[in-house]
């Protein structure tokens, strides 16, 4: 039956992701102004003949039903769009950054975890000691911070005041990678570019730590709070009763169950990353999907944020998806 | 604390406001106990006051003016520096303009923005969940299907999304944070209005002929509004960070108007030169999202400790 489930769970993202291309489709709706003026930009000097083609093109002279129906149709088929700022296929443009950005996700993702798994369990392991008390209070702090300026502060120490971190791009003007996958870390690993290995590696560093940073602060809250809970329940009285170690009883029968909550909420940041990304990117100057976006802002870019904004949206509904079936595995209680 | 007992019994809506400031009396004074005795959030509560208190009376405590600097001054660096100077303590930018005096200007803008944005999701959010939840049906059914729908966009991402299509600006920066901020109220109070109308209280004033728009108002909503009380306080903290990111980006409030995201952003291209015209402005949002989160944490737990699961 866990199949079944499964699948209804994934058939029911469907409706969702047509919701998401329908608001997207209405975002362009929200500036004053014709759509055509606004995708031809304030240089072009277009005739009257390439306006009417365009405006054809775009069904802009058939009612908004029919435009969307259109809109809706390109999007099933693959197609996002065309950027006139840049001249290339939104799905293009966006394909392009994506790797860098899913490195830096990835990246944050690990950092985040390495920070917040140990400080979880300790802190709850050890209630009100001193290291719960100051990881706690770091961990508010971690919740209240706005990353931008994490970023930047970074920046100021190490790589204008101790000068051992590069403050942006990806790699040095110097080091000489063979692109395979896009994903420098990964790349340099496959074509055992070890110089470059290290060069990416320390791009890659502030960057993660600064978008980790907020969502190692939430899982560690989160972690410490559901073990505390599963430390106080009976079976792992039982646990003690029967003599299991300490660390066994920790790691073996309370930390599975105490990372089911944590799992739906590092689910739920996710969301958190891909927003993150646009300011982290913005930060350290990182050519990914983030600065992408913000870029084709100032452009006035239309197709290339729409395409990119749907994209986030469904990166982050199928990322959810994932997570409540990852949850079925870690809780045979819970059936979607 | 005078309130007198009524000559005679009068059952008419003034006695049963007055019971109603009886208990909200009562309930205001618990509350102020129950503060006493958490010194870390009644910290909070303070600092956010004094934030407040700086917004409000920012042209009586400065002295330079927020938007004109003089050139001749860029970059002088704060007081307890070498070459700083007391006339401007955390130093200036590169337009020589006085950076606390910015600062505290940058307030104005913080606090109008996150307070006016958290208004509008709970007005919205609390009005539609209530009718959601206590009518249930089709209503509820298209309201809450929509809510799930801005829910599969990320935060920052829809918000950018709006502002980049609505251009930048107060209201529309207000406007892109509400039209996402109120799912969460909507969800809340819809669910607590479902709980809510099967229990007695609500049938018996249904028996006693009130309408239902007078049920939901004066019957039901009293008990859900701490909730919404507490989650609006938790809220508001992340708006303004939204707002200092979006004004970061340079997609929110416009230079020269001072507003803190868009003064750490003027001060990255001088970090090498001019650390402090970044660093203070994020201390700033720092500080006084802390200061609200904070005393949002003390109050939900003293309030409504349900809330607490994440």
């Amino acid at each position: 039956m866990k199949a079944v489930k499964i699948l209804e769970r994934m058939l029911a993202t469907i409706p969702i992701m047509f919701g998401v291309a329908i608001i997207v489709f209405f975002f362009i709706r929200l500036t004053p102004g014709d759509p055509v003026d606004i995708m031809l930009g304030r240089s072009a000097a277009a005739t009257q003949r390439e306006i009417e083609q365009l405006r054809q093109q775009f069904h802009l002279d058939e009612p908004l039903h029919v435009q969307l129906g259109y809109f809706l149709g390109d999007v099933l088929r693959g197609n996002l769009g065309y950027s006139y700022i840049r001249n290339k296929p939104v799905v293009e443009l966006l394909t392009e950054r994506l790797p860098a950005t899913i490195e830096m996700t990835i990246g944050a993702l690990l950092i985040s975890l390495i920070i917040a798994l140990p400080i979880g369990i300790l802190s709850a392991v050890r209630q009100n000691s001193l290291l719960d008390r100051v990881s706690m209070a770091g961990a508010f702090l971690g919740i209240s911070m706005p990353g931008f300026w994490l970023g930047i502060i970074l920046i100021l120490f190490f790589a204008v005041r101790l000068q051992v971190l590069p403050a942006q791009g990806r790699l040095s003007y110097d080091v000489h990678l063979q692109e395979i996958t896009g994903m420098y870390v990964l790349d340099s690993l496959l074509t055992g570019n070890w110089r470059a290995l290290e060069d990416s590696l320390k791009h890659l560093l502030l960057p993660s730590i600064t978008l980790g940073a907020g969502v190692a602060a939430i899982i560690a809250r989160v972690l410490r709070s559901s073990m505390l809970e599963v430390l106080r329940s009976d079976y792992i009285k039982l646990a003690r009763a029967k003599g299991a170690s300490e660390w066994g009883v920790v790691m073996k029968h309370a930390l599975r169950n105490a990372l089911i909550p944590t799992v739906t909420v590092v689910g739920l940041q996710v969301g958190v990353l891909l927003g993150g990304n646009m300011i982290v990117e913005t930060v350290f100057s990182w050519p990914g999907l983030g600065r992408l976006v913000v870029d084709a802002i100032f452009n006035r870019d239309f197709p290339l944020i729409q395409g990119a904004v749907m994209i986030y949206a469904i990166t982050f509904v199928l990322t959810n998806l994932v997570v409540d079936i990852l949850y079925t595995y870690l809780n045979p209680k819970i059936t979607l | 604390m005078t309130a007198q007992t009524p000559a005679r019994p009068a059952r008419g809506w003034d006695y049963t406001l007055r019971i109603r400031l009886r208990l909200w009396q009562r309930a205001l004074a618990e509350l102020g106990y129950e503060l006493w005795q958490r010194p870390f959030v009644l910290m909070g509560g303070v600092i956010v006051a004094l934030f407040i208190l700086a917004a409000l009376f920012a042209d009586q405590i400065t002295i330079h003016n927020p938007t004109r600097g003089t050139l001749l001054l860029r970059f002088e660096p704060p007081a307890w520096e070498a070459e700083g100077n007391w006339k401007y303590p955390f130093g200036t930018d590169d337009q020589g303009r006085d950076l606390l005096t910015r600062i505290i200007y940058g307030t104005r803008v913080s606090l109008a923005v996150g307070l006016l944005s958290v208004a509008i999701s709970v007005i919205v959010g609390t009005a539609l969940g209530a009718l959601a939840g206590y009518y249930r049906g089709w209503l509820d059914e298209i309201l809450s299907r929509f809510a799930d729908l801005l829910l599969a966009f990320p935060f920052l991402i829809f918000a950018i999304g709006v502002m980049a299509f609505l251009g930048p600006g107060f209201v529309n920066l207000i406007m892109a944070l509400a039209f996402k901020g109120w799912v969460e109220f909507f969800r809340l109070v819809r669910g607590e209005v479902l709980a809510e109308r099967t229990k007695e209280y609500v049938d018996g004033a249904r028996v006693s002929g009130q309408s239902n728009l007078a049920i939901i108002a004066s019957e039901i909503l009293p008990n859900v509004i701490q909730s919404v009380f507490v989650l609006g306080t938790l809220r508001l903290g992340y708006m303004i960070i939204m707002e200092a990111s979006l004004s970061f980006l340079g997609l929110g409030i416009q230079p020269p108007t001072p507003a803190w995201g868009s003064m750490v952003s003027s001060g990255r291209d001088y970090l090498l030169t001019a650390w402090w015209v970044s660093t203070f402005p994020g201390l700033a949002i720092l500080i006084l999202v802390v200061a609200i989160n904070v005393f949002g944490e003390g109050l939900r737990d003293i309030l409504d400790p349900r809330l607490k699961i994440e």
